[in-house]
């Protein structure tokens, strides 16, 4: 498998070297790195080129750096049958930087876009119909963002006296508890209570 | 009534329907009784399983995968478990990879039971559900009497399943596997040559093999227009590159050929239980179920008694958990419904910093409006059926 994927990364790298600014390979999976003026020009390559074959579209997915100035990562996952490899795209973006849609490669991204935008906030250019998906009607906020609680903003209840659902600010019997189960032995970057006594 | 008269209907399907399969909610433009936009609003079964499994453990994160496919609950873990065996380059004993290979069969029966039952039951036929829903009971006392629970089971664990399987357990699945068979057979005669089941599926819902590809389909919805690809046979996790087994594929790319092959999967399925009972039962009737590394798999409860070590291991591993080395990974199995994928990117801690669950039905749903188009209102039901959706996956 892993020869496979890195002849391909080797031919795509001669081939389209221009579209892509890092192919690499671990855990026996290939990881292209591209930016977001090149992913359609890349897909469409992927997708015809007789080699490629990634016919098949499998999945697009934000993930949220929050720490790095372009927060977030598209990624894309495509599938060649022909060839039996799988491929992974990956396009840095930030909050208010589009990312062209896949919908007119793939008419699948469709959705998954759509998810993306509606879990991230990430916004693509060229979709069809850009609406949130799997939240709420009426939900504010991106839920996947790694600064959006856990708990989240909102409960809803039945009113009984109004009769119909109501939404009120989320109040928590308990608060949210987030262990730190890192190890002392293995270093903390906190001081320990009791630790700033001792001598240095 | 003049020209300008004669507008498009507007209907609401679901969410409460019994034909859309869960929480669907479906907007139907008409135009008499051709379909001409389907808009479905999903999402009313959303629970924010992604951003939870962050805030868990990996070890944690398993049963949130049961809740997804409920009707396959042990397909789902073992996506989840092929992703972080993957990252933290963990091996399976054979004993373990066949009682997960046998239960992911399991799986893929009780599924294909509930949709080929209850699709007939969507275009008017009252029988099949009652008589395969009797073989699904069965199933999940199998699933009750490996890990205590019927659906919600967390039986696969990074590292291989919780826990043996007592051999009385896998002699009983071999005896079920023939009354099965007769059953399928009852079913398949009930149905397959029915002249109301084929007015309804023959080509209905018809899919070209280009666009099952280019929409994201998988299983049974490529195989149906005629793809033989299979994540089993082309791509083989755990020991399926040993088994015996066919895939059927389609010819047409309607509902009709998706019935047939799931009804065709299901025996070939049997045929993969029967050939993991024999092995279960003969060489690999004795030996661990899984990886024997103590820094991810907790020890057995006799061995805590007596060892120190194993004490501080099950202490550390169901406090703390197991840090996985930082990457990402995306594993898939042949789900029931279709390709199962999980993206996880681990930063070196013990949560999983980003888990993407890639769910078959999420695919297959989106496509309602381009396999709709142009059919009659009663025909969306059929196809609804024929996709295979349970909410538990679409809306996670």
């Amino acid at each position: 498998m892993s020869e496979a994927l890195n002849a391909l990364a080797t031919y795509i790298r001669e081939t389209r070297g221009a579209l892509i600014s890092d192919a690499t390979v671990s855990f026996g999976e290939l990881t292209l790195t591209a930016t977001a003026d090149n992913l359609i020009a890349l897909l469409t390559f992927l997708r015809d080129d007789a080699r490629c074959g990634f016919v098949n579209f499998t999945d697009i997915c934000g993930v949220d750096w929050p720490q790095r100035p372009d927060r977030f990562d598209v990624v894309y996952h495509l599938l060649s049958p022909k060839q039996n490899l799988r491929i992974r795209i990956k396009v840095a973006t930030g909050e208010d930087q589009p990312v062209p849609s896949a919908c007119a490669v793939y008419p699948g991204a469709d959705w998954f876009e759509r998810e993306a935008y509606d879990m991230y906030g990430i916004l693509f250019t060229g979709h069809p119909d850009l609406r949130r998906i799997l939240t709420d009607y009426g939900f504010e906020g991106y839920p996947l963002r790694k600064d959006f609680p856990t708990t989240g903003f909102v409960e809803v209840r039945y009113d009984d006296e109004a009769k119909r659902v109501v939404y009120e600010p989320v109040e928590l019997k308990q608060e949210f508890r987030n262990f730190d189960f890192m190890s002392p032995w293995e270093g903390t970057d906190y001081v320990l209570p009791g630790d700033e006594k001792a001598k240095q | 009534m003049n020209e300008h008269n004669v507008r498009n209907f507007n209907i609401n399907f679901g969410p409460q329907h019994p034909a859309a399969h869960g929480v669907l909610r479906l907007v139907l433009e008409l135009d008499g009784e051709i379909v001409e936009r389907v808009d479905p609003h999903i999402g009313l079964l959303h629970r924010g399983t992604e951003k939870l499994i962050e805030t868990k453990t990996y070890l944690q994160a398993v049963p949130y995968f049961d809740r997804l496919d409920y009707v396959a609950p042990m397909n789902q873990e073992h996506a989840y478990a092929l992703a972080v065996e993957k990252l933290t380059g963990t091996e399976v004993p054979i004993r373990g990879q066949l009682i997960r290979v046998l239960y992911s069969e399991i799986g893929r029966i009780l599924s294909h039971l509930l949709n080929v039952t209850t699709q007939a039951m969507d275009v008017g036929a009252l029988t099949p559900p009652l008589w395969g829903f009797e073989e699904r009971e069965k199933l999940m006392v199998f699933y009750e009497r490996a890990c205590g629970a019927r659906m919600h089971s967390a039986y696969f664990r990074p590292g291989g399943v919780h826990q043996d399987l007592p051999h009385e357990l896998v002699e009983d699945i071999g005896k079920w596997i023939d009354p099965f068979l007769k059953t399928v057979d009852d079913i398949d005669e009930l149905l397959t040559g029915n002249r109301i089941f084929k007015q309804r599926n023959v080509d209905i819902g018809v899919v070209s093999l280009d666009d099952a590809w280019a929409w994201g389909f998988s299983g049974v919805m490529v195989r149906g227009s005629g793809a033989a690809w299979d994540l089993r046979k082309a791509q083989p996790y755990e020991c399926y590159a040993d088994m015996d087994f066919d895939i059927p594929i389609g010819k047409n790319g309607d509902c009709y050929d998706r019935y047939l092959i799931r009804m065709i999967e299901m025996r070939e399925a049997a045929k993969i239980m029967r050939q993991c009972v024999n092995r279960l039962l003969g060489d690999a009737k004795i030996g661990p179920v899984s990886s024997l590394d103590g820094k991810i798999v907790p020890p057995k409860r006799g061995e805590m008694k007596r060892s120190m070590e194993a004490l501080i291991h099950h202490f550390k591993l169901y406090t703390e958990g197991y840090h996985v080395p930082e990457g990402e990974v995306y594993a898939a199995v042949e789900a029931p419904k279709g390709e199962f994928g999980v993206y996880l990117v681990s930063d070196g801690t013990n949560k999983p910093y980003r888990c993407k669950i890639r769910a078959p039905g999420y695919a297959h749903l989106q496509a309602m409006d381009y396999i709709c188009r142009g059919h009659q209102l009663a025909d969306v039901s059929a196809i609804l059926g024929s996709l295979d959706i349970v909410f538990g996956e679409v809306d996670r």
